[in-house]
Formats: structure tokens, C-alpha cells, sequence
């Protein structure tokens, strides 16, 4: 985060009315993009990133040189295939990777927004994502796409721009975030401020950072995006690289020593207080009570094709509440499909190589460009 | 193409809504909606079939049909196709009921179990009756209620349903079942299928 530079960032001139009151203007939103728009510029998808993703969602991220989070699904001749499709991915307001976040720097003082930062929404993410259409003149996008938080970002954004896309694939996702998203959220975000160097959100002023809280709230949360039956053969009870347990606290067990690597290299990425902002969106999101309890209200305006996937292994956001979307489509007459992906991989499967998966929103997206 | 399914496109009006409900790798949704122009939203219970017809351009829905009927508003559909699923259900009487709501009419396809070959085997051989048409074991079909041309007429007769054209196909022919002949097309025919609508004056 330290070194966010040379980014393709949008600044925001028109000021947005965040959902707590506030107004924001002269934002930046952080982009990239893959492919190419074509002269007619209807073959635009958006892409909205999970909880700790970013804008580089394909080829190699500059900022940990690792492959983009979704780069096995983006690019040429994959399943969203950049040599037909221009793909943008804008990392969402709150995010540390360029965009106006609490990592952003105040130019009155000179120094980092932290909890000054306003609370955001995911209404309010979509709402400053939509300015990047306008930058890029696109009338209509081709699809919108998303996995967790991203798929949210995909409901709220048709809600919002009835009209503004032909396609739309909300994955492994919910309208209403239930009370035990909130749960996990809230547990993580109290091992963030539970860390000594966290401050009350000043650590990077005070040249700290809340590295043990944001890896505990790492750990907890990689359990939840994983199955029982998928940590169980992944690791067992292997122990690591030791022959026998050692009768003291260090990591016996390779789960362990997992967990704990997958919570170190977390931090040199990612920033706290926006661990904290986005969650709070995330635990905010509530599409359902945004059209007072009826969730078919929000998309009855869209002729949207929907495709809606869910996993079966996935029990974050399982497939009964991304139902709850279809039934709620299909209650205003919507155009909307429905599969549920064999996977045992938990709710990370959306972020890993799973054929069905690939090969369906690859033929999906083929045969959608092709209609009328 | 099964031949069933052009006699079935045949009881379809130009330019409506059509659910089919177990539409299978969707060949029937394909031929509705490039032959009728209709709009046609599929459910399938497999999730290879799903896929494959999403991947065509159906819009396909993966459920069950006795859990996933009761998401449709009333009336959602002009016509909702069961095409020889209806004895595969635990509770056929609730999944007409369901597409009656639905769907202002309905077209249901039933393998005839009047059928003289069926008839014959289980009398001679005295074993369940494996043929073309149910090529399934006892102990392995999906088959829970079977029934006969006749019994479905007794059953919508019953529950105050009303059958506005039915059919009896043999050796993929189709020909009208009447009041009169009625009795000899339960033995003759391997298939039913109907079109029935809930009787208004009931």
C-alpha cells in the first residue's frame, strides 16, 4: 500500500452524497482495464471485486507481482476472453489500492484520512464505480460481474442502473447481509482494533501497524471462505514438518502453520482501516430493506439477463440465500438463470479454477454477446 | 426432435410464456421459441443439463419442481409443460395444482400404464413391466406413481379439472381420445398427453 503509484486512477470530479450524509468530490477511483472497447462499445464488462480484492483482477499485479485474483477466468481465451470483451475492475471506495479510501491523503493536513474517512456503503462504492461508464463514454455495459461483495456490488448496481447493463452474473452473493456475515465481520474487526498498534485507527502516523489484529481477522476470516470437507483433506491432522506433536503453542499442525502464513502475507497488502470500512459495508448491505422488505421492487425496472451461481459447498453465502435472488426475480418476471456449481472448495471456489464454472459463464457470456 | 414434443409445440399458441418444467437439455424451449416465438423459461433438476442449456441461451432455472413452482406468482406463464415427469414426483397431485397456479393452462404428457404390451407382461410374466418407455427395474425407477390414461381422467374429473384436448400417441402417432373411445386408446396408446385448465366453473 505504501507504494501506490503509477495506478490508472479516475479522478472523480461530480460530488457524491455517500448513504451517511457526507459529500465527496475530486475522488480518486483506482482502474485497470483488459481488452479492448470496441467502436460500437458494447463490449464493456465491469468487474467488482470480494472484500480484499483489488482492481487487477487479471495479468500480474504490480503491487505483489502474483497473478491477478480472477486471472484464470480474465483473459485471452479464458472464460471472460479480453480479446472480445474490454474488461475494466476499479478498486472499491474504501480500498487501499488507489482508491479514495482511509489510506487516502488529507490535503489539508497532509496526512492520512484514517477513521476520518466517512463510513461507505456498498450503494456508495457502485455509485462512484458508475462515473468510470462516463469516462469511458459506454452507454450500456455488456455485463456486470462479481463474486461475495462483489456480487452484491452487481445486485445493487442493477438496482441503480435498471437499464445500464445487458448481463449480469451475481456469484456466491446476497441481498441482505445475514446475522452471521456480521458476526464474522464484527470478529475480525474487533482483533483489528483489539491490536495495541492500531491506535484508534492512527498507527500510520505513528509509523505502526495493527499487523497481529489484521492477521488474526485474516485467519478467522480465510476459515469462512473454506468447507469443513476441504480443509479436512487438505490438512487433516498433518502435522508440520515435525514427527510428533511438540506439547507447546507453536504450530503443530499444518492447518496452523497455513492459517498463520495465509495472516502474515495478508498484511504486507492490505491495509487495516480499510479492512474495517469495507466490512461495515458489507455488514450495511441490505438490498431487501432498501425496498421496504419486497426484494423484487429493486430489479422490476431491469431487462437485465441474469445468471445467478452459487456454490454447493459454500456455506458464507450458500446457495438457499442466493435462491432468495432468483425467487425474487422470477416473482417480478425478470430474465433470470440459476446454477449451483458442484465444489467442495467452500465459498473461496469462486476465486479458484473450477471448470463447470469457467466453462459456464464462458458460454453464457458468448451467447448473450451474440443476442439481440 | 421426440415426436411428442411437436405434437405438444401443436397445443401451443404463437407469442406466450411457456415454463417447461423439467426441459431436460432444452431442446423443446429451442424449437418453442424459434418455431412460436415464445418465451420460454425452463427448470431442470440436473445441474449438467442447466449448464449446458444456460450455455445454449435458454434461461433455465436449476431446482426441483415440487420445491421451486411455489417462487412463480399466479399466473406467471400461459402455459407450463410436464412432459412424462409427473409419476416421478412424491406428491403429483400438489405439482398440478402448482402449475394450474402458475400457469393458466398446462400441457402433461404421461407414460400410459393401461398400455396393452404393460398390461400383457405383468399378466404372462407376472414381473413389473420393463419396456421402450419405462426401461427402468422396480428397484431402480424413478417412477413412484404411475397411472393410466384413464386414471388421470378420473383424476381431473375429481379435483374439478378440466382436460380441453387430449391425446393418445402410439408408435409416435397422435390421435384424439374421445368420451367413446376412450377405454380402447388406454390400451392401445403408450402416451398421453393432455392440456387441462382449472375449471372455472368450479
Amino acid at each position: 500500500m505504501n507504494n501506490v503509484k503509477n495506478l490508472k486512477t479516475l479522478i472523480v470530479k461530480k460530488p457524491l452524497i455517500l448513504d451517511c450524509g457526507k459529500i465527496i468530490n475530486n475522488y480518486p477511483i483506482a482502474y485497470e482495464t483488459y481488452g479492448t472497447l470496441n467502436d460500437r462499445k458494447d463490449n464493456a464488462i465491469l468487474i467488482f471485486h470480494a472484500l480484499t480484492g483489488d482492481q487487477f483482477a487479471s495479468g500480474i499485479n504490480p503491487i505483489t507481482n502474483k497473478k491477478g485474483w480472477w486471472s484464470f477466468l480474465i483473459g485471452p481465451k479464458k472464460g471472460i476472453d479480453t480479446n472480445k470483451y474490454f474488461v475494466i475492475c476499479a478498486n472499491v471506495l474504501g480500498g487501499c489500492m488507489g482508491s479514495y479510501g482511509p489510506s487516502s491523503v488529507d490535503t489539508k493536513n497532509d496526512k492520512r484520512l484514517d477513521t476520518n474517512f466517512p463510513i461507505i456503503t456498498i450503494n456508495d462504492m457502485v455509485n462512484a464505480q458508475y462515473n468510470l461508464l462516463d469516462f469511458f463514454k459506454i452507454d450500456k455495459l455488456f455485463s456486470v460481474v462479481g463474486g461475495s461483495m462483489g456480487g452484491m456490488q452487481v445486485l445493487q448496481f442493477i438496482s441503480n442502473f435498471p437499464d445500464k447493463a445487458k448481463t449480469a452474473i451475481p456469484i456466491a452473493c446476497t441481498a441482505s447481509h445475514s446475522a452471521q456475515n456480521i458476526a464474522f465481520n464484527e470478529l475480525g474487526r474487533q482483533a483489528i482494533m483489539a491490536d495495541a498498534n492500531w491506535k484508534d485507527g492512527n498507527y500510520s502516523k505513528l509509523n505502526l501497524s495493527p499487523n497481529k489484529g489484521l492477521s488474526v481477522a485474516r485467519m478467522a476470516a480465510h476459515i469462512t471462505y473454506l468447507s469443513k470437507n476441504g480443509l479436512q483433506e487438505k490438512f487433516g491432522r498433518k502435522l508440520q514438518e515435525r514427527d510428533s506433536l511438540k506439547f507447546g503453542f507453536d504450530a503443530d499442525f499444518q492447518i496452523e502453520s497455513y492459517l498463520r502464513y495465509q495472516g502474515s502475507i495478508f498484511v504486507d497488502r492490505f491495509d487495516a482501516n480499510s479492512y474495517l470500512y469495507i466490512t461495515r459495508a458489507m455488514d450495511y448491505f441490505d438490498l431487501t430493506s432498501q425496498f421496504k422488505g419486497n426484494l423484487s421492487k429493486a430489479f422490476e425496472k431491469s431487462k437485465t439477463k441474469f445468471f445467478i451461481i452459487s456454490f454447493t459447498s459454500d456455506w458464507l453465502y450458500p446457495t438457499s440465500e442466493n435462491k432468495e435472488i432468483v425467487i425474487a426475480l422470477n416473482a417480478c418476471g425478470a430474465d433470470v438463470r440459476f446454477t449451483e456449481i458442484k465444489c467442495d472448495k467452500g465459498h473461496d471456489s469462486f476465486l479458484l479454477d473450477v471448470p463447470d464454472f469457467l466453462d459456464t459463464i464462458k458460454k453464457f457470456l458468448n451467447i448473450s454477446y451474440l443476442k439481440k | 426432435m421426440k415426436k411428442e414434443f411437436k405434437i405438444i409445440a401443436n397445443l401451443i399458441e404463437d407469442q406466450t410464456r411457456v415454463l417447461d418444467i423439467g426441459c431436460g437439455d432444452g431442446t423443446l424451449m429451442k424449437f418453442l421459441e424459434e418455431n412460436k416465438n415464445v418465451d420460454a423459461r425452463g427448470l431442470e433438476i440436473s445441474k449438467n443439463k442447466v449448464q449446458n442449456c444456460i450455455g445454449k441461451g435458454l434461461t433455465v432455472i436449476e431446482g426441483n419442481a415440487e420445491k421451486d413452482l411455489q417462487q412463480f406468482p399466479n399466473t406467471s406463464f400461459d402455459y407450463a409443460i410436464l412432459s412424462q415427469t409427473l409419476q416421478a414426483f412424491y406428491n403429483p397431485e400438489k405439482v398440478i395444482n402448482d402449475l394450474l397456479r402458475v400457469s393458466k393452462k398446462a400441457i402433461v404428457t404421461i407414460p400410459n400404464f393401461g398400455y396393452w404390451k404393460i398390461r400383457l407382461k405383468l399378466l404372462i410374466e407376472g414381473t413389473m413391466p420393463v419396456t421402450k418407455n419405462l426401461p427402468d427395474e422396480w428397484y431402480n425407477t424413478p417412477n413412484l406413481h404411475m397411472c393410466t390414461i384413464k386414471d388421470f381422467y378420473n383424476f381431473t374429473k375429481k379435483r374439478g379439472i378440466k382436460i380441453t384436448q387430449s391425446l393418445a400417441v402410439h408408435n409416435e402417432r397422435a390421435t384424439i381420445i374421445t368420451e367413446t373411445n376412450r377405454g380402447i386408446k388406454n390400451l392401445t396408446a403408450d402416451l398421453g398427453i393432455f392440456l387441462i385448465e382449472k375449471n372455472n366453473e368450479s
